[in-house]
């Protein structure tokens, strides 16, 4: 850890500026993660009168649980799904924009909002503009023959909330490869330039290449998103539906526990999201290190 | 830009003006929704073309609530939304800044796992921890208070993280004169290192403010009486009802408004909005 | 004002020990300069003066007060930082209130001072501009002027002109001398540039391997250096060092034979190894029967009003006689010459070849069974 040469020399008082950051983290954090462990490997009986100790059964349980595979199933389709479809919608923006000399700034202002909007509310959005009776995609693709129907379809329900979350994402993803497009140096592209390479080749030989740390670490940056912040997406729109088609580990966790009040699978699900989690952050860390290396 | 080719900066606009057409659309018929009458949805397609009514819904959602389904007036709920955005923003502006100073400028015991404490709250999500939570919250009788909203909320690892990289930045020097010339610690942190952290201040805080006010799951949870309930996730409950009696009209002024000052704060302060989202990642 | 008292001062960090045993006595008024190469531990030293280091043992007294265990703003010093650290937030009116304003001065008496800071360092223009508004000089007297308003017992600069270019350095130097002597204010100046040392400093410390090897004034530490390394140190270009070894009163036997009688210099006892130091500027062009000493010019700089002839004794192994003379510049000498030198009379100065301390002093015949055993190893390798 880096340190300073000059510190002051008091002895109590940084506790007491520590004292609120570290009061919330435990209480709400460290506390109740800590709870969610210790329940996982508890079970009470039907009546909740008795609580019992029970290894790794619920674990056991929800690895043979048909709809937590499912669950996980749906949420790797998910997650692939908006990663790519945001990464390469955000990437093919950031070219144009960095080609555009004079407008890039304007097209910048019109690209970046939709960062700002919540999740539930693009998932409201886009339910309406799907709306199978009334809504106007759903119209456009009538013309071509096919009829749209998120209500019945698990495909169809899937492509509405993969589109709906990358929609929200591709903001953030836009000004990360906008980013490290400048940080490419100009001379680089140049000399390749006068080497004679076109603009196909220089994306693909230079651009790309010096782009790939950011894309790593967007991909990371995505997956957890898709993972973790698309709770109001799913919620406000599927519900997980139809028949569990869009059922992904978050919503599961929040249903089961919060709703179904099963609370030894569900903890047994929050001890896996954090496994999942911390090996996501571990890899995005691994990443900044090496990055602060170069 | 290496060498003049019309044609491909001309592809370049057109993949922009696409890019941007995409973006807006869903917001664009959103407003459109929002000017129009309840009758334009029973049947046929969503309206493209803005209508007559968009002052009475507006009225309708803001200050009367939507009469057929019951639901209570948004106006109160914006309020909510603000006050949570608005603490949950400045909450983790203030702890993060006392923390990355105790850690930053102390020497004491416990530092590095005070550290670590704060840096596992990364790898901690309300999604992964949400029954253990609600319960701690309920106990501490946080249901249904302003508090229970935004004050579990407001630890904050990022911010911590930030503030900790920019303070590392600043000289030594600027310490050891401000020592010299009688400071002691808060009187230097009030003094020098506040108004130096102000840039940062202010980008961290658009970026907290649009995370306070977007916040959804943890609203739900904690949240059963009307009176506490945020614009975003009361969206949720007017849609549900509007499957039924097709209201959208009400709906997607309700969505504009849940939109528009998260939005606007992006979109006035750009530039901050930028350096935020980028330093809070590194 | 005040005087300052170092005593057996140490430093570590851990158990590396990085000052050892430094005693400075400074009077009430005297302008002291710490000279040294860059990780001497001059800055340590100013630092622990200033409060911002603990002192690990030893005693530091400002106006005959033990300071050690004082906050900085206790000790009644002011410093100015090599970078200035200028609070940039702040007008250059501010900067220099803000000391006043912790050390609760009343807004009339604040003003007063620092406008009467800013006429003496002419800063009343700019007053209300920010630092970044300001040039390097004028930052500089900004960092100047928080010292001053403060009337403090001592002023502690750490290389304070180090970043301004070498015009204004020069301009810089005369000002904070003059300053110091208008208000008499004891000061306490670290810097590595020894051309600032020798112009400001009524006494100067050089410090090497966080040991003060001399304290004295700067025509005292160029005339009699010490060790060989303040004579190395001190003076530009460096004195020339010849390794030689005494014979007696015949004169020093050089590494190439030559032997070399300088005069009016006393001669150690023979066979003890010692290091002739002359400096370049005491070398003198002679007819060829005069000379103590020869040089082949090896290379040749011109500077106008001297000539600095390099190369190295006749004979010489590399790197092992190497010399260097200051010439008139009227001299015209080429590379492949042989120059026939004289040294200076009194100009030679002899130090012990192990010890590296200068030789006058010491009593010869008391040391001498040392420097036997030292020969003896020397043999040995």
């Amino acid at each position: 850890m880096q340190n300073k040469r000059t510190i002051f020399g008091n002895r109590v008082l940084p506790y007491w500026l520590l004292l609120p950051q570290l009061a919330i983290t435990f209480i709400f954090f460290l506390w109740p993660a800590a709870q969610a462990v210790r329940q996982s490997f508890l079970r009470e009986d039907p009546f909740g009168l008795k609580t019992s100790f029970v290894w790794f059964q619920n674990y056991e349980r929800l690895f043979a649980d048909p709809l937590y595979l499912n669950s996980l199933k749906v949420t790797a389709v998910f997650a692939l799904g908006v990663a790519a479809l945001s990464l390469v919608t955000a990437l093919v923006l950031a070219l144009a924009v960095e080609r555009t000399v004079r407008t890039s700034r304007a097209y910048t202002t019109l690209l970046v909002w939709p960062y700002a909007v919540a999740p539930a509310v693009v998932g409201i959005m886009w339910w309406f503009l799907f709306n199978p009776t009334i809504g106007i995609l759903p119209y456009v693709l009538s013309m071509v023959g096919y009829r749209w129907n998120h209500v019945v379809s698990h495909t169809d329900a899937m492509i509405l909330v993969i589109i709906a979350a990358s929609w929200k994402q591709i903001s953030y993803n836009f000004l990360f490869f906008l980013a490290g497009l400048s940080a490419i140096p100009h001379s680089l592209i140049e000399a390749a330039a006068i080497d004679g390479a076109g603009p196909a080749k220089r994306f693909f030989t230079i651009v790309f290449p010096m782009l790939s740390p950011t894309t790593f670490f967007l991909l990371v940056v995505n997956i957890v998103y898709a993972m973790f912040d698309t709770f109001g997406v799913i919620h406000a729109t599927t519900e997980g539906g139809p028949a569990q088609a869009t059922n992904i580990l978050v919503y599961k966790v929040f249903e089961d526990g919060f709703i179904g009040l099963n609370l030894g699978s569900s903890a047994a699900q929050s001890v896996v999201l954090m496994i999942i989690v911390i090996a996501l952050t571990v890899i995005q860390f691994r990443w900044i290190e090496r990055r602060v290396q170069y | 830009m290496v060498e003049n080719r019309p044609f491909l900066n001309l592809l370049s606009h057109l993949v922009l003006i696409v890019g941007v057409v995409i973006v807006a659309f869903p917001v664009y018929v959103a407003i459109i929704a929002s000017t129009r009458g309840p009758n334009d949805f029973m049947s046929g397609i969503i309206p493209l073309l803005p209508g007559p009514h968009t002052l009475e819904n507006y009225r309708e959602v803001l200050f009367a609530g939507v009469s057929t389904s019951g639901a209570p007036p948004i106006g109160p709920m914006m309020l909510n939304s603000l006050v949570m955005a608005l603490t949950i923003a400045i909450g983790k502006i203030a702890i993060s800044l006392l923390s990355a100073f105790a850690i930053v400028y102390f020497r004491f015991p416990f530092r590095q796992l005070a550290f670590w404490a704060i840096f596992i709250t990364l790898m901690l999500p309300v999604e992964v921890r949400i029954v253990p939570t609600f319960k701690v919250v309920a106990d501490l009788h946080l249901l249904d208070s302003y508090a229970g909203l935004s004050i579990p909320l407001i630890a904050s690892a990022t911010a911590t993280f930030l503030f900790r990289q920019f303070f590392l930045t600043v000289p030594d020097e600027l310490a050891e004169a401000a020592r010299v010339d009688g400071a002691g610690p808060m009187k230097f942190f009030r003094d020098i290192l506040l108004p130096l952290s102000r840039t940062n201040i202010a980008a961290l805080f658009v970026i907290l403010f649009i995370y306070g006010w977007n916040q959804y799951l943890w609203p739900l949870m904690i949240t059963t009486k009307p009176e506490y309930y945020t614009i975003v996730m009361a969206i949720k409950r007017m849609a549900d009802v509007a499957d039924a009696i097709p209201r959208w009209n009400v709906v997607m002024a309700t969505v504009v408004l849940a939109m528009l000052p998260p939005v606007l704060v992006v979109v006035l302060m750009q530039r901050l909005f930028v350096k935020g989202l980028i330093e809070s990642e590194k | 004002m005040s005087a300052i008292n170092i005593r057996n001062v140490r430093k570590s960090y851990g158990s590396v020990e990085v000052i050892h045993g430094v005693s400075i006595d400074i009077a009430d008024g005297e302008f002291i300069v710490i000279v040294g190469p860059s990780g001497c531990g001059k800055s340590t030293l100013l630092r622990m003066v200033a409060g911002l280091e603990t002192i690990t043992s030893g005693e530091i007294e400002i106006g005959g007060r033990v300071v050690n265990r004082l906050e900085p703003r206790e000790r009644d010093i002011a410093m100015v930082f090599q970078n200035y650290a200028l609070y940039p937030h702040m007008t250059v009116y501010d900067n220099m209130a803000y000391g006043l304003k912790i050390a609760g001065l009343s807004k009339a008496d604040i003003k007063t001072r620092v406008a009467k800071a800013a006429e003496m360092l002419q800063l009343t223009p700019y007053l209300d501009r920010k630092p970044r508004a300001l040039s390097g000089g004028q930052r500089q007297r900004v960092a100047m002027g928080r010292a001053l308003v403060r009337d403090p017992a001592a002023f502690l600069l750490d290389e304070p002109l180090s970043n301004l270019d070498a015009k204004l350095r020069v301009q810089m130097r005369l000002e904070i001398k003059q300053l110091q002597r208008s208000v008499g204010t004891t000061a306490l100046y670290v810097t590595h540039d020894q051309v600032e040392a020798m112009t400001l400093a009524d006494r100067l410390v050089v410090m090497h391997d966080g040991v003060a090897e001399q304290i004295d004034t700067p025509m005292a530490v160029y005339s009699r250096p010490a060790t060989t390394y303040v004579a190395g140190f001190i003076g530009s270009p460096a004195m020339n060092m010849l390794p030689a070894e005494s014979a007696g009163n015949r004169g020093l036997t050089l590494t190439n034979g030559a032997v070399v009688k300088p005069r009016g210099t006393r001669l150690p006892e023979a066979g003890r190894k010692v290091i002739l130091g002359v400096r370049p500027e005491h070398l003198v062009l002679v007819a060829p029967g005069n000379a103590d000493l020869e040089l082949d010019v090896i290379a040749i700089e011109t500077l106008g009003a001297d000539t600095l002839a390099h190369g190295k004794l006749p004979g010489a192994a590399n790197g092992d006689g190497d010399l260097v003379a200051r010439l008139p510049g009227s001299v015209s000498v080429k590379p492949g010459d042989r120059l026939p030198l004289a040294i200076g009379p009194g100009m030679a100065h002899l130090f012990d070849a192990g010890t590296g301390a200068r030789l006058e002093e010491v009593d010869l015949t008391v040391d001498a069974p040392t420097t036997r055993t030292r020969k003896k190893t020397a043999a040995e390798a």
